[in-house]
């Protein structure tokens, strides 16, 4: 079986990796490309931990093929942090506990990052539906909830 | 393990299918295919990425009717304030598809031709008398959606064939659409009964016309103009309304699943339409 050639940017670098068709975002971010922030929890886009940003739109990473990537950017965790400033939502997750295990804690971030950029002053409803998608079988969510709040507050100056 | 193309052109893409020696699959939001590759369900020889074709995703008006691209995402779907305004139906019913992360994939081809009795976006775009265009190998020819599922898993549409897009009419004055569906949770689940509903009324207020459509209570989504013929004539006076009731239930053909039983599917599907009824009258009302 032939690899396709991909060329995409990754956390705003030009990547470009080989892969069999029938892989998934997931399975390359991971495994090929070792960005392992990215979580591997149903693979059937139940559970959210795999999301990641597509052209800016959030995604299951495990439901979009590898070669879907072609000419796309990705975002991932990974590109949150500067260096060793963390994001003002990864500040508050540690600062609210917004986690317990962490597995889908790379999952939320993204989509709260999502949700951020699109509407920087959500309701506690508006962001309860959007991370409906993402899983989290610890905290309960209102930690998660208050965190995100916290964040977009403090992103708008506030 | 499948091979995979993206074709740049419906010709292309149809070549493409009509040639395929093995089992092809179309690839558009991939949000079911994915799934069902993963588990073995499907085990295609050639997966088809109609991504590429220029048009294929995205909304475009032409004099008050809408044409939505076949693999246009639910989120850009929800983000498109003059489909709101027209069809409101349509994409409440798009937009219940899945989480976030689904919606920025899934789109309204994917949701009919998965052919799931329990689609959710289906019931509404046959209330709304949406048509898809369907490209194959003989040339495009429109159909109105509820040609393309003949059953749980399977679509009229021939190996060489794909949609390409669909279309919504232009909104007549006094009508509007709405859909509804019964979950025990308030989000991220399969309809238990879906109901779709558009109506449009005269000036005193009375149906004109009349289209209900219930979902997950049959083999398909099911259009039920016994329950339409039940609304014309009637403002939503509380006859009517029973009547449409009585109608929607006589329609339904459930299956028993973990999901819910024969008997409440079909009460739920007369209070479902009952509902959706209102609210689509509602609605028109106010335009």
């Amino acid at each position: 079986m032939s690899k396709h050639h991909v060329s995409t940017t990754i956390n705003g670098e030009p990547t470009e990796f080989l892969c069999e068709p029938q892989l998934t975002l997931l399975d390359v971010l991971r495994d090929e490309l070792h960005l392992t922030g990215s979580k591997e929890g149903c693979s059937s886009g139940d559970c959210g931990a795999c999301s990641v940003m597509v052209d800016g739109r959030l995604v299951c990473s495990c439901l979009m093929l590898a070669v879907e990537a072609e000419g796309h950017a990705i975002e991932t965790v990974e590109g949150l942090a500067r260096g060793h400033d963390l994001h003002p939502l990864q500040r508050k997750f540690l600062e609210h506990a917004a986690l317990q295990c962490g597995f889908c804690t790379p999952g939320l971030l993204i989509a709260a990052k999502a949700l951020l950029d699109r509407n920087p002053k959500p309701t506690e409803a508006e962001t309860r539906y959007w991370i409906a998608g993402n899983l989290c079988r610890c905290t309960g969510y209102d930690k998660v909830i208050r965190a995100i709040l916290d964040a977009a507050a403090e992103l708008r100056g506030e | 393990m499948p091979s995979y193309i993206a074709p740049s052109t419906v010709e292309e893409a149809v070549r493409i299918l009509a040639e395929a020696s093995g089992i092809a699959k179309i690839l558009s939001g991939g949000t079911d295919l994915l799934v069902q590759l993963r588990s073995g369900r499907i085990k295609p020889d050639l997966i088809v990425d109609i991504k590429k074709i220029p048009g294929i995703s995205g909304i475009r008006q032409r004099d008050g009717a809408f044409a939505i691209g076949a693999a246009t995402p639910g989120a850009l779907i929800g983000e498109c304030e003059a489909l709101r305004q027209a069809w409101p139906g349509v994409v409440e019913a798009a937009n219940l598809i899945g989480s976030t992360q689904v919606q920025g994939r899934a789109s309204l081809a994917g949701n009919l031709c998965n052919a799931s009795p329990a689609a959710d976006s289906v019931p509404a775009l046959i209330a709304a008398r949406a048509t898809c265009v369907v490209a194959g190998a003989n040339g495009r020819c429109e159909v109105p959606v509820e040609s393309i599922a003949t059953g749980p898993g399977r679509t009229s549409l021939r190996a060489d064939e794909f949609i390409i897009e669909f279309h919504l009419p232009k909104r007549p004055p006094h009508s509007a659409d709405a859909y509804l569906r019964f979950i025990p949770r308030t989000e991220m689940d399969i309809a238990v009964v879906g109901a779709g509903v558009a109506v449009t009324l005269d000036s005193g207020g009375a149906c004109t016309d009349a289209r209900v459509v219930l979902g997950a209570v049959a083999p398909t989504a099911i259009l039920v103009p016994e329950a339409a013929a039940a609304l014309i004539g009637h403002t939503l006076d509380e006859t009517a309304l029973a009547a449409l009731q009585q109608a929607a239930r006589r329609a339904c053909k459930p299956i028993d699943d973990k999901r819910g039983t024969i008997e409440f599917r079909t009460k739920v599907a007369g209070v479902m339409a009952r509902r959706a009824a209102v609210i689509a009258y509602e609605r028109a009302g106010e335009r």
